[in-house]
């Protein structure tokens, strides 16, 4: 679903920077005399706040506008097959990527611009005492998990056979967002979802960190697609995303780098 | 829709019943409402236009399917599960709404209190409210944290996650589809035969019984089988609900919902299985319908 434009019309450099200052009259005054450059980037639903603030800093600078629509893997990858409008994708994993490039909407080999890891969480005051993953195999538990067949699932299967759980979730959520969802109004004890998320709810939900986390980790690939409109500045916004001040956006919202370092935290 | 189908089924304008109908021979109808003037012929496009934006999708879909993938997609487990899931479900929840709605639909049609109409209004709101509304609704009484949700948990009960939530959004949902075609048809009762039955001596229980419930048989019919297509189509609701487990909550919609993350074409297969249900139920509404 493409979601709130995310950044406003401007123009480009030299009059960005002219009406630095000078307040919005002037920025629509200018912007209307320029020739504008615009792009549109399919970006997973996990990267929506983050992102939109890269968009902004991106426009303020280049005076490119970035338009995004933000949904889950399966759907972005079924609107882009069916010949949606867009010039680069950034998926939630490497195997949507790798899905959207057998069915040729990209021949450039990605890049990975971020990865995330997963926490546990629970409700504030963490009700069921949860200290690590072996507790979702207790029975007086309520565990929620991603099911298999998305992303995050496959993550924390991954995650739980690596440190031999067998967990007996009482629902498998369709994204992460649901997990954490039912974890926040409580009424599920506690659930693996990504360090972002957790720390995007802030006091609603407790985190606790999983040992050897920094072995599972979830990429995220992006690339320009092959019918993009203006594949340079796709290609442009992509670079910009693995500048050092964006990855410092990206550290700050809990993201980390593509080898899984934790970035700007030292 | 619902409400011509009461009508059709409780009496014709004369005022004869159904059954007296069917004695005397079904009298020859002009053909079509507007014979013998006609369709005005520009009516044809939008009407083509409304039958095609149904069917093409649909049919769109039975040329999508890989059929020879088709028996493996629809007997893997999860599909087995979901399918013998939806049907369990769907045929308690329609049974709920019989007893529940058949009832209230009674005291409805019958009540002459004030605030009757915002009853009635009420008890409509799960046909316009989005299910997933209904979903978050429910959670909010018996939910771990709903408003029974403690009582409940006292009581060795947890309706959240289990077999027993997907059926309550199924009810919920189902309920007026059922209380608006047995009230309509209340509402459409020959009031001769009621009195001829009073007049004999026969008791509220007995009237009911043995006169209203009979003559409303054909509508109580429809409505159940449009509870039971309701109830079987269900997705918000649940999944905001009950969650998403197989064998106990996800029903076939949602591991449609679920299977399209990973394999499109196994979605595609599950959701042909919803529409020849579909099909079917239509079919059982359409038969009785033409059965004089």
């Amino acid at each position: 679903m493409s979601r709130a434009r995310a950044v406003q019309r401007a123009g480009s450099v030299n009059c960005a920077l002219a009406v630095a200052g000078v307040g919005l009259l002037g920025l629509t005054a200018c912007a209307a005399e320029e020739s504008e450059e615009r792009i549109t980037v399919y970006a997973a639903a996990s990267l929506q706040e983050v992102y939109e603030e890269i968009g902004e800093l991106y426009t303020e600078e280049t005076g490119t506008e970035v338009e995004f629509s933000f949904a889950g893997s399966a759907d972005l990858l079924a609107q882009l097959e069916q010949g949606a409008p867009a010039d680069a994708l950034v998926t939630a994993d490497t195997l949507t990527m790798s899905r959207a490039q057998e069915a040729d909407l990209v021949s450039e080999s990605p890049q990975i611009f971020a990865a995330n890891t997963l926490v546990l969480a629970t409700p504030a005051g963490n009700p069921a005492d949860i200290t690590g993953v072996e507790d979702l195999e207790r029975e007086d538990v309520v565990s929620v998990l991603c099911a298999e067949q998305v992303p995050c699932g496959a993550l924390s299967a991954e995650l739980t056979a690596a440190a031999g759980v067998e967990p007996a979730p009482a629902s498998e959520e369709n994204s992460v967002t649901d997990v954490l969802g039912k974890i926040r109004s409580g009424e599920a004890d506690a659930g693996l979802v990504y360090a972002t998320d957790a720390q995007a709810a802030g006091d609603e939900v407790e985190t606790i960190e999983i040992d050897d986390a920094e072995d599972h980790l979830n990429h995220y690939p992006g690339a320009v697609l092959d019918a993009a409109d203006s594949p340079e500045a796709a290609s442009e916004f992509l670079a910009f995303l693995a500048m050092p001040e964006v990855e410092e956006v990206l550290a700050e919202a809990g993201f980390r780098t593509a080898d899984g370092e934790t970035h700007g935290e030292d | 829709m619902v409400k011509t189908e009461g009508k059709r089924t409780g009496q014709d304008r004369a005022g004869r019943s159904r059954a007296a109908r069917c004695r005397t021979g079904r009298p020859r109808a002009p053909r079509g409402p507007l014979a013998p003037s006609g369709v005005p012929r520009w009516l044809l496009l939008p009407a083509a236009g409304g039958a095609l934006l149904v069917l093409l999708p649909v049919a769109a879909m039975f040329l999508q399917v890989s059929w020879s993938d088709l028996p493996s997609l629809l007997t893997s487990e999860p599909a087995v599960d979901a399918l013998l899931l939806s049907l369990r479900t769907a045929a308690v929840a329609t049974l709920l709404c019989l007893l529940l709605g058949v009832p209230l639909a009674t005291v409805l049609a019958q009540a002459r209190f004030r605030g009757v109409s915002l009853l009635r209004g009420l008890v409509l709101l799960p046909l316009v409210l989005p299910p997933v509304v209904g979903g978050i609704a429910l959670l909010t009484v018996f939910g771990r944290q709903g408003l029974l949700g403690g009582t409940l948990e006292l009581l060795g009960l947890q309706i959240a996650y289990s077999t027993a939530a997907v059926v309550l959004a199924q009810t919920f949902v189902s309920l007026p589809f059922l209380v608006v075609t047995a009230e309509t048809a209340l509402r459409d009762l020959d009031p001769q035969m009621v009195e001829a039955a009073v007049m004999d001596g026969a008791g509220r229980s007995t009237v009911l019984r043995t006169v209203a419930i009979p003559l409303i048989l054909p509508s109580l019919i429809s409505g159940v089988i449009l509870a039971f297509a309701r109830a079987l189509g269900e997705f918000g609701a649940t999944i905001a609900f009950a969650g998403s487990m197989q064998g106990v909550t996800r029903t076939l919609p949602l591991e449609i919902y679920l299977q399209r993350e990973t394999d499109p074409q196994a979605a595609v297969a599950l959701s042909l299985l919803l529409v020849l249900l579909a099909l079917l139920v239509i079919g059982l509404t359409g038969l009785r319908r033409e059965r004089p």
